[in-house]
Formats: structure tokens, sequence, C-alpha cells
């Protein structure tokens, strides 16, 4: 295994334990619903990957080229991803397409991907092949050309220069496209060594995801760290899991499954929607971990998943939290195995005046809940900066700076982009404290919403509002807003509109959810419209978001 | 329980929890989730009120926006038992 200590054993990714013993233990177990497991062993994997390689290099394509893998999340989009990576090329794997999005907008984005980022190829399915092909400038490859047009014993491996980039990862959205995070295979491979250190991996750890392949929890954590440390792994696609959620128990119960992590809202999802016939009799003891990551966490939903599967077999102590983010590969910190987060109450008003996070009873007034996102892991220097880049005490609040092995090489092709100041540090735009050397975060400084694990840049939403017919072109505002049932942040729009007519109205509101539905990868909770200069903006004239938040909700809150 | 008593439960439910706005004037046809008015997530929270509220088991592979998208589609489930 990857450890701290056998670090120099491994030079790049295809170094990857499960590659490299490819015997027939099984690598990947992937689960559909009402479909039977396809399990997947490691000499299958090996074996596949390397046809894959064969046939881009049969294609054409050359080490450093970056691939887009643009799958829905299946195992074809896996093969597509390491087969790449084996010929030395640089994947990155794309958002998929929801039933719900408007293909059109979708095809039209990754066409803009591959121009933006000057993408050699684009790997896709079947289906999206034909559709792809006249709208991008890169050659358009689908999985049947793939299995097909190479034999796997041909091919030799091209293990690139440590330093090499190994793969990009975006955030969705147009802002999201414009920054590809590029991670070399040190920066991974640091960052899997110390990661497996902090959860005190095992080699008998089952790792069960139903985490998306193109956000950094579900890339690293949920697929390269259980391929590369030769741990099996249990997936299943997140558009079957939200909406059959008692797969993810199930999957754990069926294959003894030892880890898994979970944006916050996923604690409530289960609690609230697997429905008790779905969970009785299955036994989620064998968990060692469930690790609460990419948004703000809440003890809540924490107890509320305890209470309610508690029959199940899941105790306080599994309940671990880790803070990470893309640009660090994964994981800044992460709790201590085996022991509850800790929970500590302090006073909101001085946290808002002060930004103090002074200690407080539960029953003050103010008092609110914060839970610990645990240590820096290894090789991880972690720092609070006031707004004049000092240094703050402990308890007092201020940005998240981070300093490590596993940092960004940069951003793709982005040179006008520097990720770092003079010294390495990364500002992460992120809030925080530190108590006795624990990570607690209370909010943000960039204008990002995370709605359910998902990061939202909300200028992305409104220039799609902004097009809708009927809305003042300009005038439109969206917010997350803090759901404690749902554990996570819903998005909320106001936008103005010239027209007093009730039916009108109805017909933009209408209109402003299927825009967005189809353009974007989120679901607007709540559409509110508003007469002409409603809308509040700053003395810079920009539309002030926190204070139409505030205006919105005086306004709504008496609406049953 | 009648047709339109089971329709005007499920209505209620939908532009009340899920769309969160009562005044929402959904009709039988619409696309709830193709739509834009809820996402995939709200698949599950209606095969949990549909069991709580109708005691009718919507399995697994019956909960997916093809067959559950819209009100007729939903009505016409719960009504099979």
């Amino acid at each position: 295994m990857l450890t701290l200590a056998s670090r120099e054993q491994y030079t790049t990714l295809l170094d990857a334990d499960t590659l490299k013993i490819p015997d027939d233990r099984p690598a990947i177990i992937y689960l559909e619903t009402n479909q039977a497991p396809v399990i997947v062993t490691r000499s299958a994997l090996r074996r596949r990957i390397h046809q894959e390689a064969a046939s881009l290099v049969n294609l054409g394509l050359h080490p450093d080229d970056l691939v887009i893998i643009a799958h829905t999340q299946s195992l074809e989009s896996i093969y597509a991803f390491w087969g790449a990576l084996a010929m030395g090329a640089i994947p990155s794997m794309f958002p998929t397409l929801t039933d719900k999005l408007d293909p059109d907008v979708y095809m039209k984005s990754m066409g803009e991907l591959v121009r933006l980022s000057d993408a050699a190829a684009v790997l896709t399915t079947d289906e999206f092949a034909p559709v792809l092909r006249p709208l991008v400038t890169a050659p358009v490859f689908e999985s049947a050309r793939l299995a097909t047009s190479s034999s796997s014993s041909l091919f030799v491996a091209c293990q690139p220069n440590a330093a090499n980039i190994a793969f990009l990862q975006h955030s969705s959205g147009t802002t999201g496209l414009q920054k590809g995070v590029a991670l070399s295979h040190a920066a991974v491979l640091n960052q899997i060594a110390a990661y497996s250190d902090a959860i005190a991996l095992r080699e008998d750890d089952v790792v069960v995801s139903w985490l998306p392949l193109y956000h950094d929890m579900g890339l690293i954590a949920g697929f390269i760290l259980p391929l590369v440390q030769g741990v099996p792994l249990v997936m299943m696609s997140p558009f079957d899991w939200v909406s059959h959620p008692a797969l993810l128990l199930r999957a754990i119960h069926d294959y003894a499954g030892t880890l898994c992590w979970l944006p916050n809202f996923a604690y409530n999802h289960c609690a609230h929607r697997i429905r008790r016939r779905d969970s009785q009799g299955l036994s989620l003891a064998t968990m060692r971990l469930f690790i609460n990551c990419s948004e703000p966490v809440h003890n809540s939903s924490h107890q509320l998943f305890l209470e309610r599967f508690r029959e199940n077999g899941v105790r306080p102590e599994m309940l671990g939290v880790s803070y990470a983010m893309a640009e660090n590969t994964f994981a800044v910190t992460q709790t201590t195995p085996h022991c509850a987060a800790r929970v500590e109450v302090i006073d909101g008003k001085e946290l808002e005046l002060n930004r103090y996070a002074k200690a407080a009873n539960i029953d003050a007034p103010a008092a609110q809940e914060r839970v610990s996102c645990g240590p820096p892991i290894t090789g991880t220097e972690l720092r609070i900066m006031d707004d004049s880049g000092n240094i703050v005490h402990d308890r007092h609040v201020g940005e998240i700076a981070i300093r490590s092995a596993y940092l960004l090489s940069g951003y793709y092709r982005r040179p006008d982009l520097q990720p770092f100041d003079g010294k390495g540090w990364f500002l992460t735009g992120d809030m925080g404290f530190l108590s006795d050397g624990e990570l607690f975060i209370v909010g943000r400084r960039k204008d990002l919403i995370i709605n359910a694990g998902k990061n939202v840049y909300p200028a992305d939403i409104e220039m799609v509002i902004n097009q809708v017919s009927g809305v003042r072109a300009g005038r439109t505002v969206v917010f997350g807003v803090a759901d404690e049932r749902e554990g996570t942040e819903l998005l909320a729009a106001v936008a103005e509109v010239l027209t007093e007519d009730e039916a009108e109205r109805r017909a933009i509101g209408r209109a402003i959810r299927l825009e967005v539905a189809r353009q974007t990868s989120v679901t607007l909770s709540y559409v509110h419209l508003v007469g002409p200069k409603w809308l509040l903006k700053t003395s810079s004239g920009k539309i002030a978001r926190g204070a139409n938040r505030d205006k919105w909700r005086r306004e709504t809150m008496t609406i049953p | 329980m009648n047709e339109s008593t089971i329709r005007e439960i499920l209505r209620t439910y939908i532009v009340r929890e899920l769309i969160r706005d009562v005044s929402y004037p959904l009709t039988n046809e619409e696309g709830i989730i193709s739509g834009g008015l809820m996402d995939s997530f709200s698949l599950a929270s209606l095969g949990v009120f549909i069991e709580e509220q109708f005691d009718v088991y919507i399995p697994d592979p019956e909960l997916t926006v093809t067959q559950m998208d819209n009100l007729d589609q939903i009505v016409s489930r719960v009504l099979q038992g």
C-alpha cells in the first residue's frame, strides 16, 4: 500500500496497486437499481484500461494531450479516464448530462471547454458522439471505437514524469470551466499517502461511493484512492442514488463497506428519504467512517443520521469530517478515526461583531454549534489570516490559507491566474478559526453557494435568468438559503419584471425555473418576482447579494 | 380514497413541500422534474410520502423521472396500489 513510509516506491498513478497486481480480486463492483452487480477484477480492469490506452495511441493521441471524458457515470468513463492516464495523456472528467439538462446547452458548454482548454480529444458514449462531433473542434471518440480499435496486448504503458500533470479537475458552470485545476502525479500520490494515514486506511477496507467523478471528493476519495491502494470500490451512479438512496446502505450491507464520503445534505437525504422497509435488516456495523465533506457540516445532520440508523449499527465514532478542496488535490484536514467529531458551541453575536469564536452555553440566545473538521493532515500547513495577511490567534476568525506538497501545479493554460502568494500559500476563500489545533469553518469570502455538495457560482445562474423573456436584464439576484431540514443551501432567485399581470408573472416564473434546470446542474427552490427598483445595489453599483437576501427573507417570511 | 382526493393530496404536497410555493398552479400534465420545478432528489421524497399517506410502496425501479414526472403519472401509480 501507498503509505508515508512507502511513498518513494510510487512514481506516478500508473503504479497503482490495483493495476500492479492484476489478479482475480474485485477492483470495482458497479451497482445499479434493478440490475445484477458488475464485478470487475483487477486483471479485467487492467486489460480494459490497456486496451483503451492502445486505442488512444492508435487514434493519434500523444502524451500530455488533454482528453475530456464526457460520459454518463459508468464503468466506461472509468476505463476512458485510466486509459488516457496509461498512455500519458491528461484526462479531465466533465459533468454528465442529466435528464433535465438541455442536450444542446450541454453540448455547447462542452464545445466551449474544448475551445478554452485546447483539448486534443473528447471521449464519450456511443450515443453522444454523433451529436457532439459537429459541435467541437477536437476529434470525438466513442466507447465502441475505443474498445475495439486496438488490442491490449500491444500496449506498453508510457511512464510519465512524476511532475507531469496527471489530470484536471473542473467545477461546473461557466466560471468553473475556465479554471481547470491541474494536479501532478506527485501531488496526487502525496495526498493519497498523507490522507490514507489520516484515515488509518487498512488493506481490508472497502470504499462505497455514489459520488460524481467530476467532483474532487468523488474523483479522489471515491475513485482514485481505492484504485491506487488496491482496496475494493463499490460504486453507483449519483443519479441512481439520489432517487434511490437505500442503494448506498444495501451496498454497505452486501459488501461489508467500511469507508464512505458524503456531503452534508446526504445525511439528511438518507435519514428523511430512505423508507423503513428499505433499511430494515441492513447492517452498517462494518463501517469505520462516514466522512462528511464538501459543504458546511451541521451537527444536526449527524444527529439525525445517527438517530435514524442507530438500529442498523451506526455509532457516533463513525461520523468523521474532512475539509477538502480540488486545489489541494482533496483533503486539507481530517478528524481522528474512531472518535466522534468535536462540536463547539460559540456565541454567534461575538462571531459576527468581533470575528471571535467565544465559547457559549448551548442555551444562550445566540448560541451556534460548529463541528470540527479536525487537524491538518500530514504535510499540510494551515494558517488563519486577517485582512492584512497577518496570522491570527486561536479562536479568531480569518481566511484559511494552506501550503502543502499536494497543491495544484496551477490552473491549466491560465498563466494569468496565479494561485499562490510569493511564499507558496494558497488562499482558500473560506473563513474559519483554529481551536486546539482543529479547524472550524464559519463561512466563505468568495461568492459561492454550495448546494448539495456542488459548487454553484451565482453569476452563472443570474446569466441564465437574465435571458428569460420578461425579466429586466441585469436585474436578477441569486443567493443561497441555509435549510436545516435539507442540510444544505437551497437556491433562491429574485428577478425584477415589468408586468403586473398575474398570469404573465406565472409564465415568467415557470420559464425561469425551466431555463435554470435546462442550462445548469441545479434546481431553484425559490423564485420571487418583484417590480422595478426592488433590488438593492452596493455603493459601487453592483447587486448586493446579502442585502437582497435579507430583504427577500423579510418579504417572504409572512407567506405560509 | 377516490382519485380526485388522491390527486389533491398529492398536488398540495408537491406545491407545498417540493416546489415550496403554495400558490403555484400545478397542472396535471406539467413536467415536475423535467420542468425544473423540483430536482430528482424529490423522487425519493415522493416515495416516502406516498407510502405514509396511501400505504402504497413504489419499488425503486419505478421511482424514475420517466415514470413519475407529472401528477397524472403519479396519481395513476398510486391507484395501482
